[in-house]
């Protein structure tokens, strides 16, 4: 085991395979995928519904729920193997070290607790040590610091009294509660409108900045990430498609799911230009086509698509998986 | 919140009055007590003086005023049997029904709610599936049956608990109550638990199939994404949820616990109100009838009152709903 804290980084993820065993068939949820995250970095995950962004998310913190299973591949946390910790260990991490903010804010707090008592028992759960009083102000400094008015009364509230911006604004601050060296955001500001979306995302950045907070921001709004994130991965049936640094990517996408990605995002450079669609459908993760995934959907496939394509590095930092990258730049 | 139970209450009086008349109209139209009261070879005088002292000679409607009357007063005629107020036996009966209903309320939740959550969380386990089966018995299996075999296993065979009677009584508030001394509990040991059997099952039932749910709400999800303690998502973050429906069910099942209490007394002649509504039953004492209805239809409006305000302070939506009233 590496010691924790010094050059390893924040999170690394080796293969991670994560399948769902259902009566219909076996789900490859997320089917091998690889991504590193340092310390203060942001990285976006992006990619259409069911590309499987969510359970990467909940692979990492160990929260899978039956009949899925991680089948593959490591989690290493600041160099530890998250499969070596038992379930009291990893329980430590979990809203400790390694946070998480879920995709509905409308279901991620208990109706029938308040407010406080959902935030002090989160730093309770890691430091019972901690006085009443003194929890109880940290509950209330986070709630400030996601810009929820009056926090002191808003403790004794109980969650259908905020609205669903409100919601997911508490569960982001659950999430600070503990200072956490990760955070899996998943669509965490989908519900938000637009200045309090501004107002979180520069909190976000100011956050991992300042503390070394590792943060991978999991949407299917490249709008949202371009301004935040350092690098970017991007998902395609359980799969990653391309990665690289954010404006590298942004600016000159190698794989034509990405391209297709960008093209349908309004006023990308794009003015005046229609809005371009990716045809067809997702896949059904049950009947994936063979060879290359995004194949009966992609404008340039031939007969070498058949075949499963590997990951390759055709520029340095720039990862992708097609027989047929893009140069970068060509078109655009 | 106050305007809630205003209202509340007028409408439990409009059905307290409505099951008033019912009750009376429904009693006065079978059969005739003075038949059973007095020998058929009584001369016709007597048997004119008795329909008069009894009031049955008016008519029925001036005989429901009557009862009306009377009953806001708190009499509630006079046992054609026992010769005393009707109001007064039921009452001096209540203690050992309800004394029972509640020591049943308490086995159903003590067992119905841990073993309902276990086979909830381990659905797969042998133990939850015996868990469940045992609880289709309890739900099928007719109580007297199980009462009598209860008796012959533990009182008969065994010999280790006493088969009738309320054993040993001492005194609380004015009341007579089993449960503070040994000899009580063993004697209240069998019935209670013959009574709560049904409701054990119906809560296991409840309880798994809230912890089922819950255990896959985005909520309960998110407690383990905060580290808690497996004790603290499930004592906290399931059972609060699963509360809400049990406590409603159970509440409105109290009512029933004390009308079915009829059976299970009878088998282990515990003497509470169900016994003495049977004898009623056989000897057409109809003041004895209405009273013990009428105690029964007040049991139950109490009983939904007090479950919806229950409900109210479990489930913070249902309070904020009504404050805004
Ligand atoms: N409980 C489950 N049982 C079976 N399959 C599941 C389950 N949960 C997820 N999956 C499978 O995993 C796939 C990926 O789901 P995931 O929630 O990660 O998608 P996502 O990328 O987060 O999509 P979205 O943008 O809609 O949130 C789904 O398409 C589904 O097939
Ligand atoms: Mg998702």
């Amino acid at each position: 085991m590496t010691a924790p804290g010094t050059d390893a980084p924040t999170l690394e993820v080796r293969g991670l395979a994560t399948h769902f065993f259902t009566k219909a068939g076996v789900a490859k949820a997320v089917d091998g995928i690889s991504f590193s995250v340092g310390k203060g970095e942001i990285m976006g995950l992006v990619g259409e519904s069911g590309s499987g962004k969510s359970v990467t998310g909940f692979s990492i913190i160990g929260l899978v729920d039956p009949p899925g299973r991680v089948v593959g591949g490591e989690i290493l946390f600041q160099g530890q193997n998250l499969a070596n910790l038992d379930g009291e260990a990893m329980r430590q991490l979990r809203g400790n070290r390694i946070a998480m903010i879920f995709q509905d804010p409308m279901m991620t707090l208990n109706p029938v607790l308040r407010i406080d008592t959902q935030m002090v028992e989160t730093i309770h759960a890691h430091d019972s040590s901690v006085p009443q009083q003194v929890a109880l102000a940290r509950a209330r400094d986070a709630l400030g610091e996601v810009g929820i008015p009056s926090p002191d009364e808003r403790l004794r509230s109980y969650p259908h009294q905020f609205s669903g911006g409100m919601r997911q604004r508490v569960a982001i601050a659950i999430a600070l509660l503990n200072k956490p060296d990760l955070i899996i955001a998943d669509e965490p500001t989908t519900a938000l409108d637009v200045t309090i979306q501004g107002q979180i995302l520069y909190q976000a950045q100011k956050l991992c900045r300042e503390t070394g907070t590792a943060l991978i921001w999991i949407t299917h709004d490249l709008a949202v990430i371009a301004g935040l994130a350092d690098h970017i991965s991007v998902m395609y049936g359980g799969r990653i498609v391309e990665q690289g640094p954010i404006a590298d990517v942004l600016d000159r996408p190698m794989h034509p799911y990405t391209q297709g990605l960008l093209g349908s995002v309004p006023g990308h450079n794009r003015r005046g230009q229609k809005l371009f669609q990716i045809p067809g459908m997702a896949p059904s993760l049950l009947q994936m086509p063979e060879g290359c995934a995004f194949r009966p959907r992609c404008q340039i496939a031939d007969d070498a698509c058949l075949a499963e394509p590997l990951i390759t590095e055709p520029v340095a930092g720039r990862h992708v998986r097609c027989y047929h990258p893009s140069d970068g730049g060509a078109g655009r | 919140m106050s305007a809630f139970i205003i209202r509340r209450l007028l409408q439990s009086v409009v059905v307290v009055a409505l099951m008033s008349l019912l009750v009376f109209v429904g009693v006065n139209v079978v059969g005739d007590p003075v038949h059973m009261l007095v020998s058929p070879e009584a001369p016709q005088e007597e048997i004119e003086r008795i329909i008069r002292n009894l009031g049955l000679d008016r008519p029925v409607h001036e005989q429901y005023l009557f009862f009306v009357k009377n009953a806001l007063n708190g009499d509630l005629g006079r046992s054609f049997v026992f010769g005393e107020p009707a109001l007064k036996l039921i009452i001096q009966r209540m203690p050992a029904t309800f004394e029972l209903a509640f020591a049943a309320l308490l086995m159903a939740i003590v067992f119905g709610i841990p073993l309902g959550i276990y086979a909830g969380i381990y659905p797969d386990r042998v133990s939850s599936k015996l868990i469940m089966s045992g609880s289709i018995l309890g739900f099928s299996l007719p109580t007297f049956w199980v009462g009598l075999m209860m008796i012959m296993v533990f009182a008969v065979m065994l010999g280790w608990l006493p088969s009738t009677g309320r054993g040993e009584t001492v005194s609380l508030l004015g009341l007579k109550v089993s449960f503070l001394t040994i000899d009580g509990l063993r004697h209240i040991l069998m019935p209670a638990l013959n009574l709560a059997l049904l409701k054990i099952s119906l809560v296991i039932r409840l309880s798994r199939a809230g912890a089922r749910e819950a255990m896959h709400l985005d909520y309960v999800k998110f407690a383990r994404a905060k580290g808690l303690r497996e004790s603290r998502v499930v004592m906290v973050h399931v059972m609060k949820n699963i509360m809400i429906p049990v406590v409603t069910v159970l509440g409105l099942e109290f009512g029933s616990l004390i009308a079915f209490s009829v059976v299970t007394e009878t088998v282990f002649a515990w003497p509470g109100m169900g016994k003495l509504i049977i004898d009623a039953l056989h000897n057409l004492d109809r003041p004895v009838i209405v009273a013990y209805l009428m105690i029964i239809v007040l049991v139950f409006v109490i009983i939904n009152l007090m479950v919806d305000i229950l409900y109210s302070i479990l489930d913070p939506r249902v309070r904020i709903k009504d404050a805004g009233r």
